[in-house]
């Protein structure tokens, strides 16, 4: 079953989606949606210098998009520029430069697209292994982050008096995110990881009464997301990254519907 | 339950000061809090009141001066203003659990204590100003801390609740036997539940018991003299308050008066 290239694109897309809902979460109680996004434009550029020095690619990514994350923690630091203007020209300068590296490669046939969009369906069993294991080592550190960085969330200054290590979590956290961009690039392409991120843990929050719950629904909507996408874009001959973003948009639209409707009728009676 | 020079010191800052922005915000600032003691920093705002609560808690580092603060030190911090992002899901009870694993059976009954036992299944995001700040109390409460730390814990409470909440605090140092460090720029009130005052106004300007900080010319020189008038007149008028349940509370020495003493 296994060389069946759709369930191959199945099991990855799975795997993704259920390391992405507890992050994603994180990414939505901090308030982090555009900092994940230039994480993940920076892969671009992870792309290119691991090309140039002929390294894997995901160890290219994740180093990039490290380094990134720890670039902006200290620039936010030295505070000489808002955060959202230091993000802006880090998402995009790191996108351009990984763009024109890659054009100056003449010698390497690059599939630009791919790594924008995803390439879901060319999965392949080496990726399906660095997807499981390495979601495995996300979900492992994040259980055993879990109760600072939540505390940190919820307040920094408490959690740094009552001795949880704040600084600590958020840096794990970070190359956590660098993690996940750099083996789930392939499925959905680095312009749409933030929203396998943020688009299911968005969803979960109508439905969950705890940080903990959250986490659990937004895996599995994105689960539901990745198979509705793909069978669509199988029926519909649609490209698969996007059909899955479309599939998780659908479903955080239809639990808009379903709480309105329920306010409607609480009116009615 | 005053607490006694040979109760062992939970926390010490010498000579700190914190520095921002070129400028200081608090310097040489001497203080200690014993196991057992109620220590109260009051001062106008911008004093340097949370900033030196923050350099002994070691939130922010001291740029001179240090802190001795005991590593097994159980700390239970309830801060100013604190705002949990409302796509965050939490309720009252999951918020007692922030820091560590707590049994219901410790939840209802810090609960219980700070009055809001039948909130414990409500979000937080739905509670009022007072319910939530007894909500975070009740946190810092649950973890059985050697020092609670208070930032202007009676924000927006109205005066009756104000004076419940200060003794609900003289309850809880007694019943844990631990230290408090309360942060407050009014004074009537604090001033009696407190064993020790400090004032501060970028520096220490002076610090003693209530009394003798109120009649110090520095203090009077920082609050006018209005102010420890006004702490005169009213000791003069409210020397106690009735609670809720019929006990007759004197705010002079935060106890309850015996039956004869009335």
């Amino acid at each position: 079953m296994l060389d069946d290239f759709f369930a191959r694109a199945l099991i990855a897309g799975t795997g993704v989606a259920l390391m992405a809902g507890p992050l994603g979460c994180f990414i939505i109680w901090r308030r982090m949606a555009y900092f994940g996004d230039t994480m993940a434009h920076s892969a671009l550029l992870g792309v290119a210098l691991a090309l140039l020095l002929e390294v894997d690619l995901i160890v290219g990514v994740f180093a990039v998009a490290a380094t990134i994350s720890i670039a902006l923690i200290f620039l936010q630091r030295r505070g000489m520029l808002s955060t959202d203007s230091l993000l802006g020209i880090l998402a995009h300068s790191t996108l351009a430069l990984g763009l024109v590296i890659v054009s100056l490669m003449a010698w390497v046939r690059v599939d630009l697209l791919g790594y924008l969009f995803g390439d879901i369906l060319a999965v392949s069993r080496t990726d399906l292994i660095a997807i499981y294991l390495g979601g495995t080592v996300v979900l492992a550190a994040l259980a055993v982050i879990w109760r600072s960085l939540l505390t940190a969330t919820v307040n920094g200054e408490i959690a740094q008096a009552e001795g949880l290590h704040p600084e600590r979590a958020r840096l794990v956290f970070m190359l956590l995110m660098a993690t996940v961009i750099a083996i789930s690039m392939k499925i959905v392409g680095i312009l749409l990881i933030t929203s396998l991120l943020i688009i299911p843990a968005a969803t979960a929050r109508r439905f969950a009464a705890s940080p903990e719950q959250m986490a659990v629904l937004a895996s599995a909507l994105g689960v539901v997301a990745v198979l509705l996408g793909l069978v669509g874009s199988l029926k519909l001959d649609t490209p698969p990254g996007p059909s899955i973003v479309v599939a998780a948009l659908i479903l955080f639209l239809l639990s808009l519907l379903r709480l309105s409707g329920r306010q409607g009728s609480g009116v009615a009676s | 339950m005053a607490p006694r020079d040979s109760d062992p010191i939970l926390i010490r800052a010498e000579g700190v000061g914190v520095r921002r922005g070129g400028r200081w915000l608090v310097r040489q600032v001497d203080l200690a809090v014993r196991r057992g003691e109620i220590v109260t920093l009051i001062g106008p705002n911008g004093s340097g009141k949370s900033t030196t609560a923050k350099a002994l808690m070691g939130i922010v580092e001291p740029d001179e001066g240090r802190v001795e603060r005991g590593a097994a030190l159980r700390v239970g911090y309830v801060p100013q203003r604190i705002q949990i992002d409302p796509t965050l899901p939490m309720t009252v009870r999951r918020l007692m659990r922030l820091t560590g694993p707590h049994p219901e059976h410790e939840i209802d009954t810090v609960l219980e204590q700070v009055g809001i036992a039948d909130l414990k299944a409500a979000p937080v995001h739905g509670l009022s100003g007072g319910e939530f700040q007894r909500a975070l109390l009740a946190r810092a409460l649950i973890r059985k801390p050697d020092l609670m730390v208070l930032d202007e814990p009676v924000q927006g409470v109205d005066f009756a609740g104000e004076i419940a909440l200060y003794e609900l605090i003289g309850e809880i140092r007694d019943r844990l036997d631990c230290g408090v460090l309360l942060i407050s720029h009014d004074l009537h009130i604090v001033m009696a539940a407190t064993d020790t005052v400090v004032c501060l106004n970028g520096h220490v300007c002076c610090h003693g018991t209530p009394s003798s900080v109120a009649e110090s010319p520095e203090y009077r020189a920082l609050f006018g003299s209005h102010a420890a008038h006004a702490l005169a007149v009213y000791r003069h008028h409210h020397d106690h308050a009735h609670l809720p349940d019929g006990r007759v509370v004197s705010l002079a020495s935060g106890k309850e008066e015996g039956g004869g003493a009335g």
